[in-house]
């Protein structure tokens, strides 16, 4: 294989006509090259639509209460019901593989009044009465001071951490936070901490909450038992999807919904929506995948096409070959790397000039700053080993016929003269 | 070293089939310089063919050094091909991006000598043919004398057991003819065996005998006084 007089002759035979080599090497390097920015431009979208997700643990569903819509036991159809607390205990008891369930109560909303006072600043914010594992499913960064934990919920103390955007609104440039006191709809809490959210789904809105104590939060705004709704995520292994089903039963069971009443009970599951979107980049992947190889694939038939010219014209030259003794696999083999070597060279190329294109929009997205669902398309490591052995399979493939034409040629033929 | 008999050969040509050789018979021994003629469609190339293993009998039976060429698979020939066989053409054949050194080393490739043996080997027969100056250059830079003589070279670098020659000197003029005949007589003088096809009377005499085709047959078999070409030149 690495016989340098092969590798020679290899050499001598492209470069004999270099711009019917160029050309035909054109076609690979075009296909290779749509693939490569296709699958960047695939994978440039899906990082922009997954910077909208953020960290956020995506195997979560929520679950708030409605109006029931069916009569039952005795309870008449549109009566409104709540969680309570104890519904939290009841779910982890009869659903395995749950991993967090985070009651959550709320005041306030967008467009919602004045609710948070804090000397003779005022501002409306969402206010979120929240377990210590919600920061695991609605991911934030603690910027300064702590997050809630469980001597805040058992010593029910009415301490707050607010978002940057509140910050911004209450608060003085250099205005000392933490230990600073607010007032939420009368109530005063302490500010213990400052957060911050990665993902831009909640946009500025993301930045103005308010999280406090759940039991601190109860006690303050009179909510007693009662759960306002539930971020629940499931273990890694197991789809919150799948068990779903199960939870609403069981909260139907709980609250005497008739178990047919589908509209008593509201969700959102994320994990179906984050499913949606992964298979929509799933089938982005394969179109990009489909038009690549097929526009590859014409610019192997114009390789296969050049090296059938090729051994026409040497018809004579491999007659005199095989009269002189060549093997003739050895000249099958000789046409073969001819054809893989042609193929993977102009992919190469193409490889080249792709990540060139792929670079330049990288660094004119990074000059002219964040675009809408659109970020950072890049093709991995492993597509580019995909595509080059794409490259080498291909280039066995427009070898092969013209190949088994060449070791055809019998050798009386070729030498006869005129 | 060469043994014939009964060689049959035909050639389908649409419907009707074409017999080129009828039944041939004929013997060669070491080291001898044997001349193969007939006007053309007499069978001679279709015969010197089949010795060369470039094309199979339809029945018959052909003995090359002992061993019984049958029903070769293409490998099979072509290794003995490269072993046994040299062949000298009449438009040359040689490789035309190759320089007369790498064409005289291409049956030595074959046969898989390391590159740096092949290349000594090769420039050896070079210089015997009185080429060793233009080593390096191209077919095209060459006359046809020296193409021809490459051509030799090459033929002999494998040091096979029979030289073969479809009109050596078809494509020359007759000075360039002598001096290539000349050539061919010097190595037979060193003991190779060589068959000639040609038409023209003075090359053949200048062979150690004289086979005549003539439709598929053999007319006449008859050993003669050789001609040297030397005086010619």
């Amino acid at each position: 294989m690495f016989n340098r007089d092969r590798w020679r002759e290899i050499l001598e035979v492209l470069t004999s006509n270099v711009w019917r080599t160029i050309f035909t090497a054109f076609g690979v390097c075009w296909g290779i090259f749509i693939l490569i920015v296709l699958l960047a431009a695939g994978k440039g979208l899906e990082n922009g639509i997954k910077q909208d997700f953020g960290d956020t643990a995506t195997n979560t569903m929520f679950m708030w209460t409605r109006a029931t819509t069916k009569a039952y036991e005795g309870l008449p159809q549109g009566r409104g019901f709540n969680f309570k607390i104890s519904d939290v205990q009841a779910i982890r008891d009869n659903v395995p593989n749950l991993r967090f369930i985070s009651p959550r109560n709320q005041l306030g909303g967008f467009g919602g009044n004045n609710n948070v006072v804090k000397g003779i600043r005022t501002g409306a914010f969402n206010v979120y009465g929240d377990y210590p594992e919600i920061i695991n499913q609605d991911p934030m960064a603690v910027t300064s001071g702590r997050f809630i934990n469980y001597n805040d919920i058992d010593e029910k103390r009415k301490v707050a951490v607010i978002g940057l955007g509140v910050k911004n609104d209450l608060y003085e440039k250099d205005e000392e936070v933490l230990g600073s006191y607010i007032k939420i709809q009368g109530v005063n809490f302490m500010v213990i901490g400052t957060y911050k959210k990665n993902n831009s789904g909640g946009g500025e809105e993301g930045q103005k909450e308010i999280f406090v104590p759940f039991t601190s939060f109860s006690q303050a705004f009179n909510q007693g038992e009662n759960v306002g709704w539930m971020a629940i995520t499931a273990n890694d292994g197991s789809s919150i999807s799948q068990l779903k089903d199960k939870i609403i039963d069981e909260m139907k069971k709980r609250h005497k919904v008739h178990p047919e009443d589908n509209r008593a009970i509201g969700y959102f599951d994320l994990y179906e929506q984050y499913n949606r979107v992964e298979s929509l980049f799933g089938a982005l992947k394969a179109v990009a995948y489909i038009v690549g190889i097929m526009v590859l694939l014409s610019g192997i038939i114009g390789v296969s096409n050049i090296m059938l010219i090729v051994v026409k014209e040497r018809t004579k030259e491999i007659g005199i070959r095989r009269a002189l003794g060549e093997q003739p696999w050895s000249i099958k083999k000789q046409i073969l790397m001819e054809s893989i070597f042609l193929t993977l060279i102009s992919g190469m190329v193409g490889i080249i000039f792709g990540s060139l294109v792929i670079y330049g929009i990288n660094s004119l997205l990074d000059s002219v700053g964040p675009v809408d669902m659109f970020m950072s398309p890049s093709v991995s490591v492993g597509v580019v080993t995909g595509a080059l052995v794409i490259l080498m399979v291909s280039g066995l493939l427009a070898g092969f016929i013209p190949a088994q034409s060449a070791i055809r040629v019998r050798p009386i033929e070729a030498l006869r003269t005129e | 070293m060469i043994e014939i008999k009964d060689l049959h050969k035909s050639y389908r040509m649409g419907s009707n089939s074409l017999h080129v050789l009828k039944g041939i018979n004929f013997k060669v021994d070491d080291g001898e310089l044997v001349a193969i003629m007939g006007s053309s469609g007499s069978g001679k190339s279709t015969l010197l063919n089949i010795l060369g293993m470039l094309d199979g009998a339809d029945s018959g039976e052909y003995t090359l050094d002992n061993v019984p060429i049958k029903n070769l698979s293409e490998t099979k020939a072509a290794q003995y091909r490269n072993k046994f066989l040299g062949f000298i053409f009449q438009s040359f054949n040689l490789i035309n991006y190759k320089s007369a050194l790498e064409n005289v080393a291409l049956p030595l490739y074959y046969q898989k000598v390391p590159r740096k043996e092949r290349q000594e080997k090769a420039m050896k027969y070079l210089d015997r043919v009185g080429l060793k100056p233009w080593a390096t250059h191209l077919p095209s830079e060459l006359s046809g004398g020296q193409k021809q003589r490459v051509a030799i070279a090459r033929a002999m670098a494998a040091e096979p057991k029979v030289l073969l020659a479809d009109e050596p000197t078809g494509a020359l003029d007759s000075k360039t003819s002598y001096e290539v005949m000349d050539l061919i007589q010097k190595i037979n003088d060193e003991g190779n065996t060589i068959l000639v096809v040609t038409h023209e009377e003075d090359i053949a005499h200048m062979c150690k005998r004289i086979v005549h085709l003539k439709d598929g047959v053999i007319v006449e078999d008859k050993k003669i006084e050789q001609v040297r070409a030397e005086q010619y030149v």
